[in-house]
Order: structure tokens, then C-alpha cells, then sequence
């Protein structure tokens, strides 16, 4: 019997169910949930219609991980803590904007609690605002594409380096189109005391401008171009990255999503275009991503 | 002294598998049983999850359970063999005349 769903409430083809099944199969079921509001809650905690075969609480918008800190001290001090592993699941905008205190908080006291952030790149269960997680360029209801502006203008946030920087003792990138290695981080996570946290990215159909059959391609193409790279810490020191054996260009990732598609044709598009390949080569040369 | 059960909140099955989401999508997926290896990728991704390996006549085949199909082509995206099709629910064929 599977651990989460089915007859959940997310769109067709949206990433982030494969991303919570994974993880909670990795751990054996062996898990106590703490999930902030935004989609994955939505479609999954309606009243009477749980999707969870695992012991479930929301929390609200930005305290998750103040509420797993606080699950986690109460089971130390009923003597219980082996019982199962405290695992947060959050939205970008939980974990990137509106917690990132709360997350900072329970990083510094380094509470045994693993953090996902499932990634999905803006607040999409209120239709698709932008997060610090929004990459350059695109387009949300609040960075609209006008004569002035192509899409969001800032770059998206690095959390997982923010996360590196608290000393915690494991952080690491993954994605849906790779769920072997998500599983193998999540594992690995719960094999270390302390916080952990996992950044997962996952499409969203909706706010990308997507359909169900792009969705395992366009996540595989945010690693292949080296926009979202696959990276591992523990203590504080890279183990492990994905490399790549050909590099490819950001306009084959960007062109196929209707977030970017204005970045083809709009006078200021061709910079953005620049500054995306330029961020993909950075990465590629602080990673090591080719091979 | 009480102990807190910590099974609160979990529900096996799901609660929400009474929502029949099969009715969603306009189209639903087939398996070609033939063709199917039975490398469980569409298990892997399929996000409802509906599809499940089941062992028919001594090998592993997927079958889709269309209660909760939503129609999404994730596992037509992933299958390596070709093995799964969609197809057009009879409601929403319609005839132009
Ligand atoms: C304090 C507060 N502000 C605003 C909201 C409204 N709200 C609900 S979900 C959501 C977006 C969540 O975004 P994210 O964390 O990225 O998750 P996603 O929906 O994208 O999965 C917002 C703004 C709220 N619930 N609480
Ligand atoms: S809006 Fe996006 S993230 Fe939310 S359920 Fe739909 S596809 Fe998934
Ligand atoms: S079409 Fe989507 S919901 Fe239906 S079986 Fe395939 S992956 Fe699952
Ligand atoms: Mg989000």
C-alpha cells in the first residue's frame, strides 16, 4: 500500500507527489510529516480525505520547522526518538521566504530533523507569485512581462549554500527526474544526527506552462543544462556532484516552458538569456559539473 | 503514565483513495502487456500513484488502476519500451458532423 495517495488532489503531472512518495519509501515509512501550507498540503490534508499513511500535522506558512524542532525535543524527552524520523516538507516560498527564520532557528540548534523543501519555484498554490526560488526571467503574476521588465529580474536564491553556511551536518540538491538519487540522499540523510536539509526539484504544471508529458524532461534539462545542479554536503564539505557529459544550452530548457517563452522575443530577453547561460557556467565552474 | 499514540493522523489506505480521480483527465492509460519489461519506471513516476507491477503468468506486468488515472503521459513519457498508450476516454469522443 502506498505511503501517500492515491486520489490526492494535485494537478496532472505535477512533480512534487513523486518527490514525498520517494522520500517517504526511502525512510520505510518510518516518519512523522510536518508539511507547511501551499500545494502539497491543499491536495493532500482536506478535511476527512487524509493522503497520508504516515502520522501527519500542518503547521502553518512559516513555522515548519519550528514544529518538527518542537516534535523533535518532545520525543527526546518521552525517551521515544528512535521511533521515527522527523521530516519537514515544505513549498519554496515556506522554506526560501516566509520560514527561512524558523528553518534558520531549528539549523542552529541543529535539531535531528530532515527539512524538505520541495522546489517548485514559485508560490503556486495561490497561482504562481514569485519566490526567491523564481529563476531570473520568468514570468509570475507579480513579475509580469511588460515594455519595462522580461519576467523576474533578481536571480533565484542559492538555500542550499544558506543552508551549508548554518554548519549543519548534511545538504544536498536532487529532482524528480532522478529519483534513485533522491532516495539515496534521503537515506542518507537519516543515517546523520543533526539537521539535514534536501532541496527537490519539482515542476509544476501549472505555473510553468507545462503539460504532464514535459514534466520529466524539463526537470532532467534543469540538471543537464547546469541551472540546477545535483550537489551534496556533509559537513560543510561538497562529496559528491552530477556530472555531465555535454553540457546543454539554457534556451533548450527555457523554450519548452510558457514561464520564458517571452524571453525569445522581448527587447531586454536576450540579456536575460546571457545572464541564465552565465549562472549555468558559474555553476558548472564551482561544481565541476563536466565531465 | 499515558503514551501518545503516534499513529494519529496516518490513515491506511489513504482517505483520499474514496476520491476517484480517474474522472479528471479526458484521457486514460493503457498497458501493452506484451511489450511491457516490467522495470517498474511508470511505478517510479506515476504521481498518483496507479500503477502497480503484478505478476501474470511467472513475469512482473504494470497494470493501471483507472479509478485514480488522471491522464498526465507521465508514465507514456518514461516507459523505455513503448509499452503504454493514451487513449481518448468514449465520453469525449465526439462526432463533427
Ligand atoms: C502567513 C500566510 N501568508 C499567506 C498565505 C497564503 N498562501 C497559502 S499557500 C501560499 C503559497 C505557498 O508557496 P510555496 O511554499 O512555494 O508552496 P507551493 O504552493 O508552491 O507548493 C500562500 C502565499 C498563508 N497561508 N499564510
Ligand atoms: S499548481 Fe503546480 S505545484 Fe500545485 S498541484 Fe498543480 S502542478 Fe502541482
Ligand atoms: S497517465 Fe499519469 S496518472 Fe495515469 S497511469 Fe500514467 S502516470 Fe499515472
Ligand atoms: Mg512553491
Amino acid at each position: 500500500m502506498s505511503l501517500f495517495g492515491p486520489g490526492h488532489g494535485a494537478c496532472p503531472g505535477c512533480g512534487f507527489p513523486i518527490a514525498v512518495r520517494e522520500a517517504l519509501d526511502a525512510l520505510d515509512g518510518k516518519v512523522i510529516a510536518v508539511n507547511a501550507t501551499g500545494c502539497l498540503e491543499i491536495v493532500s490534508s482536506m478535511y476527512g480525505r487524509n493522503t497520508w499513511g504516515v502520522p501527519y500535522i500542518h503547521s502553518i506558512f512559516e513555522n515548519s520547522a519550528a514544529v518538527a524542532a518542537g516534535i523533535e525535543v518532545a520525543l527526546k524527552a518521552l525517551k521515544r526518538e528512535n521511533e521515527a524520523h522527523v521530516v519537514v516538507f515544505a513549498g519554496d516560498g515556506a522554506t526560501f521566504d516566509i520560514g527561512i527564520g524558523t528553518l534558520s532557528g531549528m539549523m542552529d540548534r541543529n535539531h535531528n530533523v530532515i527539512y524538505i523543501c520541495y522546489d517548485n519555484e514559485a508560490y503556486q498554490n495561490t497561482g504562481n507569485q514569485q519566490s526567491m526560488a523564481t529563476p531570473m526571467g520568468a514570468a509570475t503574476t507579480t513579475t509580469p512581462v511588460g515594455k519595462n521588465m522580461p519576467g523576474k529580474m533578481g536571480r533565484k536564491k542559492d538555500m542550499v549554500e544558506i543552508a551549508v553556511a548554518h554548519g549543519i551536518p548534511y545538504a544536498a540538491s536532487a529532482s524528480i527526474a532522478y529519483p534513485k538519487d533522491f532516495n539515496r540522499k534521503v537515506k542518507r540523510a537519516s543515517e546523520i544526527k543533526g539537521s539535514k536539509y534536501i532541496q527537490v526539484h519539482c515542476p509544476c504544471v501549472t505555473g510553468w506552462g507545462i503539460d504532464g508529458k514535459l514534466t520529466v524532461e524539463v526537470a532532467k534539462l534543469a540538471v543537464e543544462t547546469g541551472l540546477y545542479p545535483l550537489v551534496e554536503y556533509e559537513n560543510g564539505k561538497l562529496v559528491r556532484v552530477r556530472k555531465l557529459k555535454k553540457r546543454k544550452s539554457v534556451e533548450e530548457y527555457l523554450k519548452i516552458q510558457r514561464r520564458f517563452r517571452h524571453l525569445f522575443k522581448h527587447p531586454m530577453g536576450k540579456d536575460v538569456l546571457e545572464e541564465l547561460q552565465r549562472i549555468a557556467d558559474e555553476n558548472a565552474r564551482k561544481y565541476g559539473l563536466d565531465a | 503514565m499515558v503514551k501518545v499514540k503516534l499513529y494519529i493522523g496516518a490513515s491506511s489506505p489513504a482517505m483520499t483513495s474514496e476520491m476517484k480521480t480517474g474522472d479528471w483527465g479526458t484521457e486514460w492509460a493503457f498497458v501493452d502487456e506484451e511489450k511491457c519489461i516490467g522495470c517498474g519506471q511508470c511505478v517510479t513516476f506515476c504521481p498518483e500513484p496507479c500503477i502497480e507491477l503484478v505478476e501474470k503468468e511467472g513475469r512482473k506486468v504494470a497494470v493501471i488502476d483507472h479509478d485514480y488515472c488522471k491522464g498526465c503521459w507521465m508514465c507514456y513519457t518514461v516507459c523505455p519500451v513503448d509499452a503504454i498508450r493514451m487513449e481518448t476516454k468514449e465520453i469525449y469522443k465526439l462526432e463533427v458532423c
